[in-house]
């Protein structure tokens, strides 16, 4: 299978109100448009009105993207998260073949990223691993000679980096 | 979380009665719709309430009604349909609505809650299928929150960019028992338009149109939908600058104003068309750089600078990046650019003026009416105009008529011109035209409608007759899809596939008369005065004119789709 070049990959993290039927809105607004999804996990925020949806889309046009998601009523706040600004984070559950010496193998190279065994089988092993998006297409490379029997990406999540130095002005956190 | 803002001293109601007042509340005299199983319960109340309401005989009428009243009143229209099929026929309606930003509120009803999502009788996912269709829906479940969701659908409506709203209301809902309340909080915290313009940037703008010496002011639908008429003439009077008004922007400043070059765009007028093409500086607002306007957006007026102010982001950069992007309301930001044009002299343009001038009168709109010839459909807008003294709302459908129409009517206010520009509804005329009529029962509602877009809703009149709303139609039967035929006369090689519409088979009089119209015909061109005229004097039952029109005629100028604005086709020379 030929992988062909996709746009520029943006993270968007959207602040909408918690009610049936918003994300809905939110990724039938982005079909209609013509923006691919890349990935999407949606969650609730410490207010139970508010939902957080973390949207990876791809796009030559990611302000026209956010113009016309802030368009839904139920989008209340949109941010573009910069990867160098941002922490990203993925979580991946990955079940490769191995029977014997391979499950040993498999484990050293799972330890390094820092992958834990979650589930043993007859003749399989299931890590979990957690990191930036890279970190995990480097694993899925490291343990494909195994053979990747199922993959699970939890979709990208994302949060601002803070400031790291004292701000002048003291200002209240929405 | 809605129902907690309800006071409790109101007295005991049904979710269908708390419609009824709500949309009381909300001071609306008329509705549009069709009863049925599940929207039955809005109807009991409906019974006993001053609202008027209109039996459309389809769902999409229904819809088109609602709009025709929208654009002829500037209020919102309603219209209402039952589940299922009634919601699906509402589609295109609402489609038609977002596309020219129609206020318009859409109430549908929906199998009870406990039957939805098992495929129940006239049971379709009504908010999923016009998410894509309406600027906000809403699938009520609780019939406490029915006066803050018709509250909400109203400001939505007709605020920021106006467009349609739809609220589903299952039966059970609509049954059980609640209270009224006057709605107090909107509580819509994703939702807050932008109406003022940034000050730097009007002053920004200013300071480029005052600099410039080919400026163009291009408007559009945004100046109607904001009442900026008048902010808008001033504003060009004391700059001197041209305007152009797109096909949704007629009448936004009188086409008799000397400032005024008329339509840009496919079928736009040579003038209006090249200035834009080669201005220096092209002020845009209330519009969106729409293909039909634009042609190729990389050939379209590539030495300009642009200005665009519009009250929804998204349209500013969309096609075309905006040298100074100013988000607000029309009338707004028209009254601070006067403001903050002050006691400036208007812009030094005489050249371009002179450029300009040379440009109207070496090409004018034209047609050829020979006396003995077969009657020009352009021939028949004239006439129109002259019999009415100009005094009418016209309204049109989609194609040949609807170009002939924006081209040679002389619009003088806004309001005066409803058509279905974004989506291209063919249908739209006979339906918006009773709507606009209902609306407006002191104003002569004349309908232009094609043979092809008249017999997708004709039946329409049906209900204009039976509620005495007394429109005119004159239909130009030229036999065909004359806009189909017309491309695959220019770019098909005349090969005229399923664009013919067997007009021997169709007698428009008797069709007429069957529905409770009068029906006249104009064969040539000496009856098409008269038999006009004959239509103003019937004002107790709708009028359809059937004009034979001459079937070969195109509409031009023309600019072929995807094509460059720098290359109009004019059309034959007069004798050809």
């Amino acid at each position: 299978m030929t992988v062909l070049p996709h746009p520029p990959r943006h993270t968007l993290s959207l602040v909408v109100e918690n009610r049936p039927g918003v994300l809905a809105r939110v990724s039938s607004c982005l079909a209609r448009r013509g923006f691919n999804i890349h990935s999407l996990a949606v969650g609730p925020t410490i207010d139970p009105g508010l939902s957080r949806i973390t949207v990876v889309v791809e796009s030559e046009k990611i302000e026209q993207v956010k113009k016309q998601l802030h368009k839904l009523i139920n989008v209340i706040r949109i941010f573009e998260l910069e990867p160098s600004m941002a922490v990203e984070r993925e979580t991946m559950l990955i079940r490769v073949a191995a029977i014997g010496n391979a499950r040993s193998e498999a484990i050293e190279v799972a330890n390094i990223f820092k992958a834990t065994v979650v589930d043993v089988g007859y003749n399989s092993l299931t890590f979990e691993v957690t990191g930036r998006p890279a970190k995990l297409n480097d694993l899925i490379e490291l343990l494909r000679p195994f053979g990747v029997v199922e993959l699970v990406k939890s979709g990208r999540i994302a949060i601002g980096r803070a400031a790291k130095s004292k701000p002048s002005r003291m200002r209240a956190v929405g | 979380m809605l129902a907690s803002r309800k006071p409790t001293t109101m007295t005991t109601i049904t979710g269908s009665q708390s419609v009824i007042s709500s949309l009381e509340h909300e001071g609306v005299d008329l509705i549009f719709g069709i009863p049925g199983g599940a929207i039955l319960p809005a109807y009991d109340p409906l019974y006993s309430s001053p609202i008027r309401h209109i039996l459309a005989r389809h769902e999409q009428g229904a819809g088109h009604m609602a709009a025709g009243y929208a654009w002829a009143t500037g209020r919102v229209g309603v219209c209402v349909a039952t589940s299922g099929p009634g919601a699906t026929n509402l589609v295109t309606p609402l489609a038609d609505a977002l596309m020219d930003s129609v206020p318009m509120v859409a109430i549908t009803g929906q199998v009870p809650t406990h039957a939805v999502g098992n495929d129940a009788f006239q049971e379709a996912y009504t908010v999923g299928i016009t998410m894509p269709t309406t600027k906000h829906n809403y699938f009520v479940t609780d019939p406490d929150e029915i006066p803050t969701v018709i509250r909400q659908a109203f400001h939505l409506a007709s605020s920021g960019r106006p467009g349609p709203v739809l609220v589903d209301l299952p039966k059970d809902v609509l049954n059980q028992e609640t209270e009224w309340y006057p709605p107090q909080d909107l509580e819509l915290p994703g939702y807050k338009p932008t109406l003022d313009g940034h000050p730097r940037r009007v002053k920004e703008a200013v300071e480029m149109l005052a600099a410039s010496r080919r400026p163009v002011l291009y408007v559009g639908g945004g100046i109607i939908k904001s009442e900026a008429s008048e902010a808008l003439t001033r504003f060009a009077e004391i700059t001197n600058i041209p305007v152009v008004t797109t096909l949704m922007g007629r009448g936004a400043i009188p086409d008799s104003h000397p400032l005024c070059l008329g339509m840009p765009g496919m079928h736009g007028n040579y003038t209006a068309i090249t200035s834009m093409q080669k201005c220096d500086v092209l002020a845009a607002f209330g519009v969106r750089f729409d293909d039909r306007v634009t042609g190729d957006p990389n050939h379209f007026a590539v030495d300009a600078k642009i200005i665009h102010a519009d009250v929804d982001p998204a349209e500013i950069g969309k096609v075309r990046t905006a040298d100074i992007p100013i988000v607000a309301d029309a009338r707004r930001v028209l009254t601070q650019m006067i403001k903050a044009w002050g006691d400036r002299p208007p812009v030094a343009n005489q050249e371009w003026w002179e450029t300009i001038r040379e440009w109207q009168t070496k090409y004018p709109l034209s047609y050829d009416q020979q006396p003995d010839g077969p009657i020009k459909p352009q021939f028949v807008i004239d006439e129109l105009a002259r019999v009415t003294g100009g005094d009418a709302i016209l309204v049109a459908g989609v194609g040949q008529h609807q170009m002939w129409a924006s081209q040679f009517w002389n619009f003088d206010r806004p309001r005066r011109w409803i058509n279905s520009g974004g989506l291209g509804t063919m249908g739209f005329a006979v339906p918006a035209a009773i709507g606009a009529k209902a609306g407006m029962p002191d104003e002569l509602v004349y309908a232009v409608d094609g043979d092809g877009c008249f017999q997708m809703t004709f039946q329409e009149l049906i209900a204009a007759a039976a509620h005495q709303i007394p429109v005119k139609v004159a239909v130009f039967n030229n036999g065909a899809h004359g806009m189909v035929k017309q491309w695959q006369k220019l770019f098909y090689g005349g090969r005229l596939s399923a664009s013919l519409l067997n007009s021997e088979v169709v007698d428009y009089v008797k069709l007429a008369e069957g529905m409770g119209c009068i029906g006249l015909r104009a064969e040539a061109p000496e009856e098409v005065g008269p038999t006009l005229e004959k239509s103003l004097t019937i004002d107790d039952r709708p009028v359809v004119v059937e004009m034979v029109v001459d079937p070969d005629e195109m509409v031009f100028p023309m600019v072929p789709a995807g094509g460059s604005n720098d290359n109009v086709i004019l059309g034959p020379e007069p004798g050809d």
